[in-house]
C-alpha cells in the first residue's frame, strides 16, 4: 500500500485554490441542519436573519414555510417577501419560489426553506437545490434548511431505521460544499415535548406523526446520524483548512478508494456505503463499471443509468471500462489511478457452479490486486447478486423466432442424417450435429444454442444410438460419447455466442471510432460556420438518426435564433428560454434532464476550450444509454471544437480587416496630406512673392503660371477624391447613352493636349466602329486617367497608342505606352486604392487607376493590365454594350 | 460693346465675388453684387443688368429656384457658375433657362469669352443672314453652307442642324434641345440620330473631322458650335 504523503501535492493545492476562488465569486450557502421536522430550523434561520438584518444586511424571504407555527410566522414580519409564482399543474395551481424575481432583486441574502424540495412540473429546475445553485451563481447568499433524512447517502439508512422511504433527496455534494452548516439540535425528549404541545403539527396530526415516525428510537437514531455527519464535516473542514494554509498534518488524503459497481440495485447501496466510508477515511472515491460481453436488458440498463446518476449525485467520479475480464479491468484501472482500496459487493452464492466461479473472481481479484486492499461488503439477501454478470449466465433474451429456427434446423439436419445413417454410421451423425450447433452459435443467442445443443443430444440418443427410438444407451462408450457430445455442444455454442457478442461490442466501438474519424475528416475540410452546421447536422442524422438544430451565439455573445433557417425543427419561445439557460450554464437541459424537463427538446451546450459557442437541440425519443451518451458528448465536443476554430478564425480575420483599414487610413493620410500641401505651398509661396516683391513682368508671369499649374494639380486631386468617394458610397450608376468613340477619344486628348504634346499619339479605330452605349462622362474620366498616367511615366517622344474596336457585344478600349511598364510582382496591385508602385516619382495619389477600375466596373466591364513585349504597359478595357440598329440615314 | 453694361453677380462667396469684380471691371464692365438669392432677385429687378452670373449653392434659396423666378420676366443672358459639376445639374440649369454653364474652378479667360458670346447673342436678335466661322459660311436664307467658297452638299436635316448650332454659336445646346428642335418631340432620347448627323456634319465642315474645331462635344450634355 502507498504510504500517505505528508505534504500537499501541487494538484491538490491547485484544486484548493480554485475551489477558494470559485467560492469567493459565488454567493455563500448556509444550511440550517436538523435531524427531523420540528426541531426549529426555520425558526433559527429567521432569527439569524433577523440578527443580520439589524446589522444592516439586505435580506429578503424567497420562500419560507411557517407550517402555521405562530412564533415562526411572527418572525417573518419585517422581511421583504418575494411573492411566489403560480404554476398550473393539471387542475391545481401550485405556488413555487419565484427564482427570476429573486435574481432580479439581487439581495445580499435570501432565505429559502426546504433545500430538498421537488419543484412542481413546469418549473425551470426539477429540484429546489438547483434553483439555489443558480441563485448562488448570481452572487447572492442563501440561507436554507434541510433534514438529515433528505441526504442522498443517508436515505437508505433512514429508510431502514424508520421504514419510510424518502423521495425528496439532496445530492451530498451540495451539502458538502455548503459554506456553513448550523445544526439545530434538540434532545428527543424536548422534541417530543414540543410535539405533544402541538407546536409542530396540529394536535390530531401530531398524534399520528408520533406513532408513525417520531418514535423515540427513531429520533435518537436520526439525531446520532445528524450529529455524526456534522462532526465528519468539521473534521473534513479542518483538513481543508490545513491544506489551504499549508499546515503539515496527518493527511489521510493518500487514500484513494475505488468501488466496483454493476447494474444491480445492490450497487446503489454499495455506492452510498462507499461514500460514507470515504468520508470517514478522508479518502477520495471513484467508481468503476466494467462493460463486459454480457448484454444488458432494458431493466438492467435503466438500473445502471440510475447507479451512474447516483454516483454523480454523490460526487463520485464514474468511469466505464470495457473488458471481458472483470478482474483485469478493475485491477488495471486501480493500478493506473493509484487506488489504495478496492470495494466490491459480496457476491451472492446461488449454486455450486456460481460458487466456484465467484470464488474464483474474488480469489483472482485478491491475487492480482497485489498491495491494494480489497473490501468485500455484505450483500443484502433481497437484492440481486451484483456480480451475476461475472458468471456470465446466459441471458434468455433472444427472440422466440430464434428458438424456432434453431430447433427447425436441428430437426432438418437430423432428418437428413437419418436417411444417410446407413452410409456414414451413427457416430458420424454426432459430428454433423455438433457442426450444426457450432454454426448456429454464430447467428443466434445463448438461449437458442442451449436449446439446440440439448435437442441435438436428445435426437442423437433417441434416433441414432442403438437401440434406436429409445433414450436408453447400450454401450458404455456410447454413453461417454453422448455426455461428451452434450458438453462440447454446450461449450462451443456458448463460447461462440459469447465471442460473437464481444465482437459486436467491438464492432460498435469500431463504428463509433470510425464515425468520429469520419466526422473529424469532414469537419477538417469545412470552411465557414454554415458549412460546419451542415456537416454537423448530416453527421448527427447519420450516426444518431436524430434531427437537430444548432443555435450559435452572435457577436454580442447572445444566443441567436435564426428563424430564417428552413427546417421543420421549430423552436418555441419556451424552448428558446431553455436553450438560453443551457447556453448560460454550460449544462444540458430540457427533455430527459433534471432541468426544465417540460421542454420539447434536449439541449446540449457547445463548449469550446475557451468559449461557449452555442447550443445544440435534439429531438430525442429514447434516452441515451451511458455508452451512447459518452459517444454523443465526444461527438459534439468535436463539433464544438470546430465551431470554436471557425469563430477564432473570423475574429482573426476581423482583426486583420481592422488592421488593414487602419493601414489604409494611414496611407490616405500620408499621401493626401502630401499631395494637398505641395500645390498649396506653391500657390502660397508664389502669390506671396508676387505680393511682397516687385518682379519684372517676365518673372511675375512665370510665378502666376506656377500658381495656375498648382491649382490645376489641386483640382485634379479633389476631382479624384470626389470620384473615389462616389465610388465608395456606391452611388455610381452610369447614365448610358449612345456615344461616338471618336468623340470620346478626341475629347480626352483635347483636355490632355498639354501633357500629350511630347508624345506621338496614335489612335486606331476601325471604320465600321459602331456607336456604343456608355456613360460618356465616366468613360472620359477612365480614359483621361489612363492616358494621363501614361504621359507621366513614358519617356517623351515615345508613342502612345489608343485602340478601340467592337466585337460580339463587347467594346474594347486599349491604351498602350512605351514607358517602363510595371514590376511583375506589383502588377496585380496597381488597381488598389492608394497603391503606388515602389519608387514611382513624386506626385500622384494612387487613386487614378482605382477610379478607372471602379468606373469600368460600374459599366459591368473589366479592366486589365499587362506589360508589352517591347516595353511599356497595355491597359485593356472591355465593356459589354449594345449597338444601335442599322437603319439610320437621314 | 457698351462699356457701361452692368453684370450682376449672385454668389455667397466673398472671394469669388471679389475675383469676378476685379476681372470684370478690368475688362470694362460694371458690377453689382448680391450674396443671397433674395438680394439677387431685388438687384436683378432694380439694376437691370445686361447679364447675370448666378451661383447655384446659395444660402437661402436653391439657385435653380432663383433661376426660374428671374427667368419669368428677365430676357437677358444668365450664366450659371457653380461647383456642381454633375451632368444632371448642368442639364437642369440649361433646361431652366440658363444660357451657359461654367463649373468652379474656372478660368477667367473662359468666363470672359462666354460672357461676350452671351452678350452678343442678346444683341443679334435681328436676323443676320450670313454667319461666318473661319472658312465656313452659313447662308441661312438660301439654305446653303460654303466651305472655302465651295458649296457643301448637305441634306436638309444636316443643314437644319448646322443652322441651329451656328445661330447659337458659343452656347451649349443640350442633346434634348437639339433633338426637339430638329426632329420634334417624338425623338427626344434618340441620341443615336444626333450622333450620326454630328459625325456626318463634321466630315463635311471640319478641316480634320478627327479633331473637330467647330462642332465641339460637351461631355454628356450636348454640343457647342465654336464662335
Amino acid at each position: 500500500m502507498d504510504i500517505p504523503d505528508n505534504r500537499p501535492n501541487p494538484d491538490e493545492l491547485l484544486a484548493s485554490i480554485k475551489l477558494e476562488e470559485e467560492k469567493s465569486k459565488r454567493g455563500k450557502l448556509k444550511i440550517f441542519f436538523g435531524m427531523c421536522a420540528g426541531v426549529g430550523k426555520t425558526y433559527t434561520m429567521l432569527q439569524t436573519a433577523y440578527a443580520e438584518k439589524s446589522k444592516g444586511a439586505d435580506i429578503i424571504i424567497g420562500y419560507v414555510e411557517t407550517h402555521n407555527r405562530k412564533e415562526t410566522a411572527d418572525l417573518t414580519e419585517g422581511f421583504e417577501v418575494i411573492p411566489r409564482k403560480s404554476y398550473q399543474y393539471k387542475s391545481t395551481t401550485v405556488y413555487e419560489m419565484d427564482l427570476d424575481a429573486i435574481i432580479a432583486r439581487k439581495p445580499q441574502i435570501v432565505l429559502v426553506d426546504e433545500l430538498a424540495h421537488t419543484n412542481a412540473p413546469g418549473s425551470r429546475h426539477a429540484k429546489r437545490f438547483q434553483d439555489i445553485l443558480e441563485i448562488l451563481d448570481n452572487g447572492i447568499n442563501v440561507f436554507t434548511t434541510v433534514n438529515v433524512q433528505h441526504l442522498e447517502s443517508r436515505s437508505d439508512t433512514v429508510a431502514q431505521i424508520t421504514g419510510i422511504i424518502v423521495r425528496e433527496t439532496l445530492p451530498d455534494e451540495i451539502f458538502e460544499n455548503a459554506d456553513e452548516i448550523e445544526v439545530i439540535d434538540l434532545t428527543p425528549e424536548e422534541l417530543l415535548q414540543r410535539f405533544s404541545e402541538g407546536k409542530v403539527y396540529a394536535p390530531e396530526r401530531s398524534k399520528e406523526a408520533i406513532e408513525r415516525f417520531f418514535r423515540k428510537g427513531n429520533i435518537t437514531a436520526l439525531r446520532e446520524m445528524a450529529l455524526r455527519i456534522v462532526a465528519d464535516r468539521v473534521d473534513k473542514q479542518l483538513h481543508e483548512y490545513m491544506q489551504l494554509k499549508h499546515i503539515k498534518g496527518p493527511w489521510k488524503s493518500g487514500l484513494h478508494l475505488l468501488v466496483a459497481v454493476s447494474y444491480t440495485q445492490q450497487s446503489a447501496k454499495l455506492l452510498r456505503w462507499a461514500k460514507n466510508l470515504s468520508y470517514t477515511m478522508g479518502a477520495d472515491l471513484q467508481a468503476i463499471y466494467v462493460e463486459s460481453s454480457h448484454k444488458l436488458d432494458t431493466k438492467e440498463n435503466e438500473q445502471l443509468n440510475k447507479n451512474i446518476n447516483l454516483a454523480r449525485q454523490l460526487g463520485i467520479k464514474f468511469r466505464i471500462v470495457t473488458n471481458s475480464d472483470m478482474v483485469k479491468a478493475i485491477v488495471g484501472f486501480a493500478q493506473k489511478e493509484n487506488i489504495t482500496h478496492i470495494i466490491i459487493g459480496k457476491p451472492r452464492v446461488r449454486n455450486l457452479l456460481t460458487l466456484l466461479r465467484l470464488g474464483n473472481f474474488v480469489n483472482r481479484l485478491i491475487r492480482y490486486s497485489g498491495n491494494i486492499d480489497v473490501y468485500i461488503l455484505g450483500s443484502d439477501i433481497q437484492s440481486k447478486d451484483p456480480f451475476r454478470e461475472k458468471v456470465s449466465l446466459p441471458s434468455f433474451t433472444s427472440d422466440i423466432s430464434q428458438y424456432l429456427i434453431a430447433s427447425l434446423i436441428v430437426a432438418l439436419s437430423a432428418i437428413i442424417c437419418f436417411f444417410i445413417k446407413g452410409l456414414i454410421g451413427y457416430q458420424v451423425v454426432s459430428f454433423a450435429l455438433l457442426f450444426i450447433v457450432s454454426t448456429l452459435a454464430f447467428f443466434f443467442g445463448t438461449g437458442p444454442i442451449l436449446l439446440s445443443a440439448t435437442l441435438s443430444a436428445l435426437v442423437w440418443d433417441f434416433f441414432f444410438i442403438p437401440p434406436p427410438y429409445t433414450l436408453h444407451v447400450d454401450k458404455p462408450e456410447d454413453m461417454l460419447m453422448l455426455i461428451m457430445f452434450f458438453i462440447i455442444a454446450l461449450l462451443s455454442g456458448v463460447l461462440t455466442s459469447r465471442i460473437r457478442r464481444q465482437e459486436m461490442k467491438t464492432r460498435i466501438r469500431e463504428e463509433r471510432t470510425n464515425a468520429l474519424y469520419q466526422l473529424t475528416r469532414d469537419l477538417s475540410t469545412a470552411t465557414g460556420i454554415e458549412e460546419v452546421i451542415t456537416i454537423a447536422k448530416n453527421s448527427i442524422k447519420k450516426y444518431f438518426n436524430l434531427n437537430c438544430r444548432i443555435l450559435l451565439k452572435n457577436d454580442e455573445d447572445k444566443l441567436e435564433y435564426a428563424s430564417h433557417e428552413r427546417t421543420n425543427f421549430t423552436i418555441s419561445k419556451n424552448d428558446m428560454s431553455v436553450a438560453i439557460w443551457t447556453f448560460q450554464h454550460y449544462t444540458k437541459a430540457g427533455k430527459h434532464t433534471d432541468t426544465l424537463p417540460s421542454a420539447n427538446y434536449t439541449f446540449y451546450p457547445l463548449k469550446g476550450n475557451q468559449m461557449n459557442l452555442g447550443v445544440i437541440a435534439i429531438q430525442q425519443e429514447i434516452v441515451f444509454t451511458q455508452g451512447e451518451e459518452q459517444f454523443w458528448e465526444t461527438f459534439i465536443s468535436q463539433i464544438s471544437g470546430k465551431f470554436e476554430r471557425e469563430y477564432l478564425r473570423n475574429m482573426a480575420k476581423q482583426a486583420f480587416v481592422l488592421n488593414e483599414s487602419d493601414k489604409l487610413y494611414k496611407t490616405l493620410f500620408n499621401s493626401i496630406s502630401h499631395e494637398l500641401r505641395i500645390p498649396v505651398a506653391t500657390i502660397m509661396g508664389a502669390s506671396d512673392s508676387l505680393l511682397t516683391t516687385q518682379h519684372p513682368e517676365e518673372i511675375s508671369k512665370e510665378l502666376s503660371n506656377e500658381i495656375f499649374k498648382a491649382s490645376k494639380r489641386l483640382n485634379r486631386l479633389i476631382e479624384n477624391l470626389l470620384n473615389m468617394s462616389r465610388l465608395e458610397s456606391g452611388r455610381i450608376s452610369p447614365r448610358l447613352d449612345w456615344c461616338d468613340i471618336h468623340d470620346l477619344i478626341n475629347k480626352v486628348s483635347e483636355s490632355l493636349q498639354d501633357e500629350l504634346r511630347p508624345f506621338s499619339l496614335d489612335v486606331v479605330i476601325p471604320d465600321d466602329m459602331p456607336f456604343v452605349k456608355i456613360d460618356f462622362g465616366l468613360m472620359e474620366q477612365v480614359l483621361y486617367n489612363l492616358i494621363y498616367n501614361a504621359t507621366q511615366y513614358a519617356s517623351s517622344s515615345s508613342s502612345l497608342r489608343i485602340k478601340a474596336f467592337y466585337d460580339n457585344g463587347i467594346m474594347t478600349l486599349q491604351v498602350m505606352d512605351r514607358g517602363p511598364g510595371f514590376p511583375s510582382k506589383e502588377i496585380s496591385l496597381i488597381f488598389n486604392k492608394f497603391y503606388r508602385v515602389e519608387g514611382s516619382k513624386a506626385g500622384g495619389t494612387g487613386l487614378g487607376l482605382s477610379i478607372a477600375k471602379g468606373f469600368t466596373e460600374a459599366h459591368k466591364g473589366t479592366i486589365t493590365v499587362e506589360n508589352r513585349q517591347n516595353g511599356g504597359a497595355k491597359f485593356t478595357i472591355k465593356i459589354p454594350t449594345e449597338i444601335p440598329p442599322v437603319e439610320l440615314k437621314g | 460693346m457698351n462699356l457701361t453694361e452692368t453684370i450682376l453677380v449672385i454668389d455667397d462667396e466673398v472671394q469669388i465675388r471679389r475675383l469676378l469684380e476685379i476681372t470684370l471691371s478690368s475688362n470694362g464692365f460694371k458690377i453689382s453684387e448680391a450674396g443671397t438669392g433674395k438680394d439677387g432677385l431685388i438687384a436683378a429687378a432694380t439694376h437691370h443688368p445686361a447679364l447675370i452670373i448666378l451661383d447655384l449653392g446659395l444660402p437661402d434659396t436653391d439657385g435653380i429656384e432663383i433661376l426660374k423666378k428671374i427667368r419669368e420676366w428677365y430676357q437677358k443672358p444668365i450664366i450659371v457658375l457653380s461647383v456642381r459639376n454633375s451632368e444632371d445639374d448642368i442639364i437642369n440649369a440649361l433646361d431652366n433657362g440658363a444660357n451657359d454653364y461654367l463649373t468652379k474652378p474656372f478660368r477667367t479667360g473662359e468666363l470672359l469669352a462666354r460672357i461676350r458670346v452671351a452678350l452678343r447673342q442678346g444683341q443679334e436678335s435681328e436676323d443676320n443672314p450670313n454667319l461666318t466661322f473661319g472658312t465656313l459660311i452659313v447662308d441661312l436664307p438660301n439654305h446653303i453652307a460654303r466651305k472655302n467658297g465651295e458649296i457643301l452638299k448637305l441634306t436638309s436635316t444636316e443643314f437644319s442642324l448646322l443652322a441651329l448650332l451656328a445661330k447659337n454659336s458659343g452656347r451649349v445646346l443640350t442633346h434634348q434641345a437639339i433633338l426637339k428642335e430638329i426632329w420634334g418631340f417624338g425623338y427626344v432620347g434618340q441620341t443615336q440620330y444626333l450622333r450620326v448627323f454630328v459625325a456626318q456634319l463634321r466630315k463635311k465642315i471640319e478641316d480634320d473631322p478627327a479633331k473637330p474645331r467647330l462642332l465641339i462635344t460637351e461631355s454628356g450634355i450636348g454640343y457647342r458650335f465654336h464662335e
